[in-house]
């Protein structure tokens, strides 16, 4: 009995940070960043590469590209997927990291997860057709398959801890600030 | 603690700012009752003796119960007598209060960790037009205009208002976000019985992993009724209170709340299962299955598809605000590094190591987990009592001027 659980998480590494930085809080103010550039119509591409955080500025290994557009029913061209997909992308794979973590740290050993979500929007509201209708999502339903070595008890408490912890899940559900300016 | 130190023969005064029992004579809600049945009143060689072992007693109840044992041990109190101000001084401590100084080889705070409603900064964007209290200033519906009620926070003292005031024929609103899920009686005994007896109650500081979560934690959603009721999220939705999300924020006059009120209500479910399934194990072993009921499992938490997301304060539909956000210790007085960036006390199981001949009783999972309740005291009082003999018979006395 006993063996390795491996789900790829380094969560030693995780829980020296978390210690660390109990000490050293200003070292934990991280800065994400995001850069886009129309191309044209709707079609514009985004990139991500620089960040700050542990008192420095960082940069990923590589630049990350993202190309988004509208579909062809909103007549467009299709080149990428909608910015409401990829908010939905950034949910999913939040709370699927969130759940290699924890289980990692709860030796939990994982074989598969997969998420499939559904966002309901009526485009009434981005259409400004009808004042009561919202811009954005009524509803944003995640359906989580996990197949792990654990009861289905501990699998639900894995989901849960992971929305408790997840940045993407709290910017959706709780209100944020953003200040939009032209320079 | 005083009953304890004169055991040991230890020269002391008990300082109190008002009477004996002062923060349950001014600083409670007219109906509140112990969440901790009687029979769980323990001090040291003193308990409920009453009628009513298994009830709750009532806010009268317990302030005779305080007073009682102050005249019964003779505890040297000075009523009327605020400190203002603690200094260290060579040898000990030097406390100005209003009826002078008084000086002092060691130091026990038993002040709690109470003693200020702590409400969130967002209250300040509240239209003046809605009245706002607190668990500290609210003491019975009478107080309250007709019409609808916001209550922030589901905690006991957040479930316990939002069921008074919902009976009182007003509209209810209540605001959950991390909450602790506890049913009144489990398979035919209190769910403190359990609690007691498992264990769980008595878990020692310096084994708890996360230490400071335990300290955090909200205090569970309980209540002392004659029919032993069990106050859940369920029977106050069942009931017509309508349950948001965690208040998140209040922009332009509107309250907003979180989207993730599932998540809260799933965590809170879960957590509350593993404490029945850690009870049910020690049943077992203990072999006293035979002794309790049979094994229960409770109906998960209802959490409606999707929950209301903001309310428009000026509208007129919310006419009152209860804050039930929590309470924090008030150390102005207390003049010494020993406090956190948050203006908690550091301590070391209520030794508070970094000023030597200070103790604390009383804080959240102090050396147990009962520390807080009333039968946590004595075990915490006799352990820090016998450190405190232990250091007043090396430190070297100072005479004092």
């Amino acid at each position: 009995m006993g063996h390795i659980v491996n789900n790829g998480v380094n969560v030693d590494a995780l829980l020296a940070a978390r210690e660390a930085l109990k000490n050293a809080p200003a070292a934990g103010e991280f800065t994400w960043r995001a850069s886009c550039k129309w191309l044209n119509g709707t079609h514009a591409r985004s990139t991500v590469q620089g960040f700050r955080g542990l008192g420095e500025e960082q940069t990923h290994k590589s630049e990350f590209s993202f190309d988004t557009d509208h579909p062809q029913v909103f007549a467009s061209e299709d080149n990428g997927a909608t910015p409401v997909e990829v908010v939905l992308v950034g949910l999913a794979s939040c709370l699927t990291a969130g759940i290699a973590a924890v289980a990692q740290n709860r030796g939990i050993q994982l074989r598969s997860v997969e998420a499939r979500l559904e966002g309901k929007m009526n485009i009434a509201g981005i259409l400004g057709i009808d004042g009561d209708v919202r811009n954005g999502y009524d509803n944003i339903k995640v359906t989580f398959h996990v197949d792990a070595d654990a009861s289905k008890k501990d699998i639900e408490a894995l989901v849960a801890q992971s929305q408790k912890r997840s940045a993407v899940f709290d910017i959706i559900t709780n209100p944020t600030n953003v200040t939009v300016e032209v320079v | 603690m005083s009953r304890v130190l004169t055991e040991h023969a230890i020269d002391h005064v008990v300082l109190e700012r008002g009477e004996v029992a002062n923060s349950w004579r001014q600083e409670r809600w007219d109906s509140l009752r112990l969440l901790t049945p009687n029979w769980l009143s323990r001090l040291p060689g003193y308990a409920y003796a009453g009628p009513d072992p298994d009830g709750f007693m009532n806010l009268p109840e317990v302030v005779n119960f305080i007073a009682g044992y102050a005249d019964e041990t003779s505890a040297p109190v000075r009523t009327h007598t605020t400190v203002t101000s603690v200094r260290s001084v060579e040898g000990g401590y030097q406390l100005a209060t209003e009826q002078g100084q008084i000086s002092c080889r060691s130091l026990v705070l038993a002040t709690g960790a109470n003693n200020s409603p702590r409400v969130p900064d967002l209250h300040r964007a509240v239209p003046q037009t809605v009245q706002c209290l607190t668990a500290f200033s609210y003491r019975n519906t009478d107080q309250l205009p007709s019409g609808g009620v916001l209550i922030v926070g589901a905690a006991a003292t957040g479930v316990q208002l939002a069921d008074e005031i919902h009976r009182s024929g007003r509209p209810v609103t209540l605001c959950v976000g991390e909450h602790v899920r506890l049913p009144r009686t489990y398979r035919g005994r209190d769910i403190l019985w359990w609690m007691e007896n498992s264990g769980v109650w008595n878990q020692r500081y310096d084994q708890i992993e996360d230490l400071e979560r335990a300290r955090r934690l909200p205090s569970p959603q309980l209540v002392g009724t004659p029919e032993h009721s069990t106050l859940e999220v369920n029977s106050l939705s069942g009931g017509g209170i309508e349950i948001v999300g965690k208040l998140a924020a209040v922009r332009d006059g509107r309250a907003l709340f979180s989207g993730g009120l599932a998540n809260q209500l799933a965590l809170a479910d879960l957590k509350m299962e593993r404490l029945l399934d850690t009870f049910d194990a020690w049943a077992r072993d203990s072999h006293i299955d035979s002794e309790v009921g049979p094994v229960e499992r409770f109906a998960p938490t209802r959490a409606p598809p999707s929950t209301r997301l903001s309310l428009d304060l000026r509208s007129g539909e919310i006419r009152t605000i209860v804050w039930a956000t929590g309470y924090r210790p008030d150390y102005r007085w207390l003049n010494l590094p020993v406090l956190t960036p948050k203006e908690e006390l550091r301590h070391d199981g209520g030794v508070v190591t970094e000023s030597p001949g200070m103790y604390a009783l009383g804080l959240p999972v102090l050396r147990r987990r009962k520390s807080t309740f009333i039968n946590g005291a004595e075990a915490d009082a006799r352990d820090l009592a016998q450190h405190l003999a232990g250091y007043l018979a090396v430190a070297p006395p100072v005479p004092f001027p």
